[in-house]
Parts: structure tokens; C-alpha cells; sequence
């Protein structure tokens, strides 16, 4: 008779490790059946009798982006504050203190404006989508949907895609903006200029390609969030306990998901 | 000369029915035809499989084996957008109630009508009005599901269920929290909305008082299997020892498996698989 496997052998490492990637590729492929089911509702919808209501997508971007619009601005100037003291910090060792509007300009459009949204979004919204989803579960009420002849899919996670699709590159724009005010105020007396030729200045060092790679690379991670949180909303086993773990995870998911897709978008685009 | 009685078609036509949770095999070739108007309860101790068996009438799971036919309609041949159409004819009301705690009552209720027609907002709470007298729920259509009583939430979940005016009602343990009183008053409206609206009724209950005041017909399940259908005298004057132990409470104490209580409640068993929780 076969002795059995100590605890933590490396079978039960091998073992453990194929089952994470079973689960990781299993997720994304019903990931992506989620992402195009919702197209065809979106599309398809009104044509087979299950619209999608604007009403419900106006909701959802207001409640993810309009009610989201303070607790931005605050992260997006004090982005742009600190990054400006940095950068002026490192560049006057080499007497490049007034290239530190091109440096804020070009990382807050490119990276810093898309990546801090994305991940105060994930915190905010993929969390709440997750909790009301799995608590949806929990309460049967996606069954109740379903024997209504309601597809769940159609009512929960488009109007939530939909909105968030709108309203995070919106509100990356938004971002940006209040980033390089904040990185203005700061800057201008800095190094003797004034706030309006600052932004004179960001004109010239950014153009429309910066813009489209932050705002594509936001288009990207409103899909994430959405995606990441229904996955985990709708795997919710047990009560609230349950409801809390996978509010959790969306949130740790969403996260990685943002940051490791903007590495892989960065690589592709730059090299 | 007398005419000939015409032969009913029925409303669920249960077939061979054979369903699995992994392993587990929940439902072990279950056949059962319920016809129009009546009220059938469907009984059982804990992990019997009645719930199951109702969650697959209402199309929300698939089976593994054999046929359900509702309304004329074989479920597994159904496209998803012919099953939603159905469903249209179809009410529920969950356990739970399982209304939605972010709309108030009336939205709750008005929430087929406002998916499923074109009516205006004005005609749809009309209506909605009258389905929350009929539940005796008329002066609390402003509050939300958190505000309401467990009695009050599934008396609304009713009237969201024949909003539409189904043909046919399902009821998963309408009882359960329930004080007796209150109970008494649900038994009462599923009667009445047989005989007013002549539904077709269906409930999972493991309340036998109740069982027995609505039920033209009962089925009684035991380990995935029918143990018996009959009339509530067939099955009060059965000699069948496992129905015995049901009508006297002996069953469900010795469904309990001390090694699998003690798993579950580690939760190292699925949801899915402890279907019956009730």
C-alpha cells in the first residue's frame, strides 16, 4: 500500500499550482463569454424584446463615475503635486528642472492618469458590483430574474459594462486634467513661470497618440473591472461571509488585472 | 346522453427524470404529470430531492437525463429565447421571497410588466395595485423588501408572481418562518388564487398542516425517488413505513449523517450539493 503524500510535497505543489491555472483559464474563457454575451444584449437586445434600458446605464454612470468625480480630483492633485516635486527634485541635480512639465505631462496621460483611476474604480465600483451581485446569488434573486424571463445578464452586467465603459475613460480624462492643474500650481512659482504657460507647454509635449494610449488603456480596464467583478460576484458560496471574501477578491483581482494588462499594453505599444 | 369527458392535457409532464451534483446522484428517475388546476405539494425529508425537482420545473436546472414537459413545451428542446417566452406563464415565489432589496415593493412587482410589455407606468401600477390587494398588501406598495415582515415579503414576492397572470405557480416552502397564524393566511391565498384564477399550483413544503389543507395531490420523495403519489387520504392511510416516518417527524433525524452534517457545516461541501437546506 502506497505511504501517503506529506503535507506541502512537491506533487501536492504541482498539484495545487495546476489547479490555479485551470481556474485562471477557466475564468478568463467564461470572462470573454460574459464580455460578448453582453455585446449580443447590447446589440441584439431591443430586437428579441430584452432592451437594455438607458435608464439603467445613466444610473450606473452615475453612480460609478459623477459620484466618483471628488474622491478622483483629491488623488489626481496630489498625483500631480508629488509627482512634480519629485521630478523637479531629481532633475535640478542636472540643471533640467523646467523638463519636469514634459516628464508630468507625458506619465500622467500615459500611465499615471489611467492606472490611479482604474485602481480607485476597481476599489470603489468593482467592489459594489461584486457585493450587489453576489448578494443577488445569495438571495435568489438572479433566479428570480431568470423565471421571470429576465436574462440576468441583460439587466445586471450590461448597463454596469455599458456605464463603465462611458464614464472610466471620462473620468481618466478628468483625471488627467486635475493632475496636471495640480502639477501646475505647484510648478509654475517653482521654476518661475506662469500657470498658462505651463499648460503652453504640456501642449506642445503631449500629442493626440498620448492621449489615445491612456484613454484606450482605460477603455480596457472598465471591461476588467466589470468582468472581474461579475465573475467573482456570481461565485459567491455561503452567506455574507461569502459576500465579503468575493468583494475582496474583486477588488485584488481587478487590481492585478489592471496593472498587469497596462504592463502588457506598455510592452506592446512602446516596443 | 352525457358527453364525453375531454381528456386534459396535462400542465408538467415529468419524465424519467435523472440529475447529478458531481457524484451525487440527487434525482433518481422521477415521472409525474400535474394537470390543470390543481395543487400539487411535493414533500420530502431533507436532501429528498424536492427541491431539485422544482428548480428543474422551473427550467433552472439541467438535467442529466429524461424529459420535462411544461405547458406543451419540452424544455431541453426550447431555444433561450422560447424559454423566456414560457416563463412569461410561469410565477415563483422563492423561498426566500427573493425580491430585489434595491426597488421598492411596487417596482418589485412592476418589474415583469415594465421588462416584458409596453404598458404605461400609470396602467402598470393599476395593476399592480390590484394583485397587492388580492395579497392584502394594498397600503405598503412605497416600502422597501427591507421594511416588510417575513410574512409581508412573501405575500409581495405573490403578487410579483401573478403579476402576469400565469398559468402556472410554483411555491418553494411558503411556510418556512412563518408563525402558524401567518401560515394559516398563506395556505388561505394559495387556495384562493387557485379557485379564482384557476392556476395550476405547485409547492415544495415540508409543513404538513399546510400540505394537507391545500393539496389535491401530494408527492412524497424520499432519496431522489417517488415514494408515493395520492390524495392526501392515499397518503395519510398509506402503509408505507418511510411515509409513516414522514407524517410522524421520525424522517428527518435519521437522514441526518453525523460525518456529512460535519463537513457542511465546515463548508467543504458546495452549495450546490446541499441543495436542501430546508
Amino acid at each position: 500500500m502506497a505511504a501517503p503524500e506529506e503535507h506541502g510535497s512537491p506533487a501536492q505543489f504541482l498539484e495545487s499550482v495546476g489547479r490555479g491555472v485551470a481556474r485562471f483559464v477557466d475564468a478568463v474563457g467564461f470572462g470573454a463569454h460574459l464580455f460578448f454575451e453582453s455585446f449580443y444584449w447590447f446589440i441584439m437586445g431591443r430586437r428579441v424584446g430584452q432592451r437594455v434600458r438607458s435608464s439603467s446605464v445613466f444610473a450606473q454612470m452615475m453612480v460609478i463615475g459623477v459620484q466618483a468625480i471628488p474622491i478622483v480630483s483629491i488623488l489626481s492633485v496630489a498625483i500631480g503635486i508629488t509627482l512634480s516635486m519629485q521630478g523637479i527634485n531629481s532633475l535640478e541635480q542636472f540643471g533640467a528642472q523646467h523638463q519636469v512639465i514634459l516628464m508630468v505631462a507625458l506619465s500622467v496621460t500615459r500611465e499615471f492618469g489611467p492606472l490611479i483611476t482604474g485602481i480607485l474604480v476597481a476599489g470603489r465600483s468593482g467592489s459594489a458590483l461584486a457585493a450587489r451581485i453576489s448578494t443577488m446569488v445569495i438571495s435568489q434573486e438572479i433566479d428570480a430574474l431568470k423565471v421571470m424571463g429576465i436574462n440576468p445578464v441583460r439587466y445586471m452586467v450590461v448597463p454596469s459594462l455599458v456605464g463603465m465603459m462611458i464614464v472610466l475613460p471620462s473620468l481618466t480624462l478628468w483625471s488627467i486634467g486635475i493632475s496636471l492643474l495640480g502639477s501646475a500650481i505647484y510648478v509654475a512659482p517653482q521654476i518661475g513661470t506662469t500657470v498658462g504657460a505651463y499648460f503652453t507647454q504640456v501642449n506642445a509635449s503631449i500629442d493626440a497618440d498620448d492621449l489615445a494610449h491612456g484613454l484606450t488603456k482605460s477603455l480596457i480596464f472598465a471591461v476588467l473591472i466589470t468582468i472581474v467583478a461579475v465573475i467573482n460576484g456570481i461565485s459567491v458560496k455561503g452567506g455574507a461571509e461569502g459576500v465579503g471574501r468575493v468583494t475582496t477578491s474583486a477588488v485584488v483581482h481587478g487590481i492585478l488585472a489592471i496593472v498587469l494588462t497596462d504592463m502588457v499594453f506598455v510592452f506592446m505599444t512602446t516596443s | 346522453m352525457t358527453e364525453a369527458p375531454i381528456p386534459q392535457q396535462p400542465v408538467i409532464e415529468v419524465n424519467d427524470l435523472v440529475t447529478h451534483y458531481g457524484e451525487r446522484r440527487i434525482l433518481k428517475g422521477v415521472s409525474l404529470t400535474i394537470q390543470q388546476g390543481e395543487i400539487m405539494v411535493i414533500m420530502g425529508g431533507s436532501g429528498s430531492g424536492k427541491s431539485t425537482l422544482l428548480r428543474h420545473m422551473m427550467a433552472l436546472e439541467k438535467a442529466t437525463s429524461g424529459s420535462i414537459k411544461l405547458l406543451g413545451n419540452e424544455l431541453s428542446e426550447l431555444s433561450q429565447m422560447d424559454l423566456y417566452k414560457l416563463c412569461r406563464k410561469i410565477g415563483v415565489s422563492f423561498q426566500g421571497g427573493a425580491l430585489f432589496s434595491s426597488l421598492s415593493v411596487m417596482e418589485n412587482i412592476i418589474l415583469p410588466l415594465r421588462e416584458h410589455t409596453e404598458l404605461d407606468r400609470v396602467t402598470m401600477e393599476v395593476m399592480a395595485r390590484m394583485k397587492l390587494q388580492v395579497v392584502d398588501l394594498a397600503e405598503f406598495e412605497a416600502l422597501m423588501p427591507s421594511q416588510l415582515s417575513g410574512g409581508m415579503i412573501k405575500r409581495a414576492a405573490i403578487a410579483r408572481a401573478i403579476i402576469m397572470d400565469p398559468t402556472l405557480l410554483f411555491f418553494d416552502e411558503p411556510s418556512a418562518g412563518l408563525d402558524p397564524v401567518v401560515s394559516s393566511k398563506l395556505d388561505n391565498l394559495i387556495l384562493k388564487l387557485r379557485d379564482a384564477m384557476q392556476m395550476t399550483i405547485v409547492v415544495v413544503t415540508h409543513e404538513l398542516e399546510s400540505a394537507f389543507k391545500i393539496a389535491d395531490r401530494i408527492i412524497v420523495l424520499d432519496k431522489g425517488k417517488i415514494l408515493t403519489i395520492g390524495t392526501v387520504d392515499e397518503v395519510r392511510s398509506s402503509s408505507n413505513q418511510r411515509i409513516q416516518d414522514l407524517l410522524n417527524r421520525r424522517f428527518e433525524e435519521e437522514e441526518l449523517d453525523p460525518e456529512e452534517y460535519l463537513r457542511r457545516l465546515m463548508g467543504e461541501i458546495e452549495d450546490s450539493q446541499t441543495e436542501d437546506s430546508d
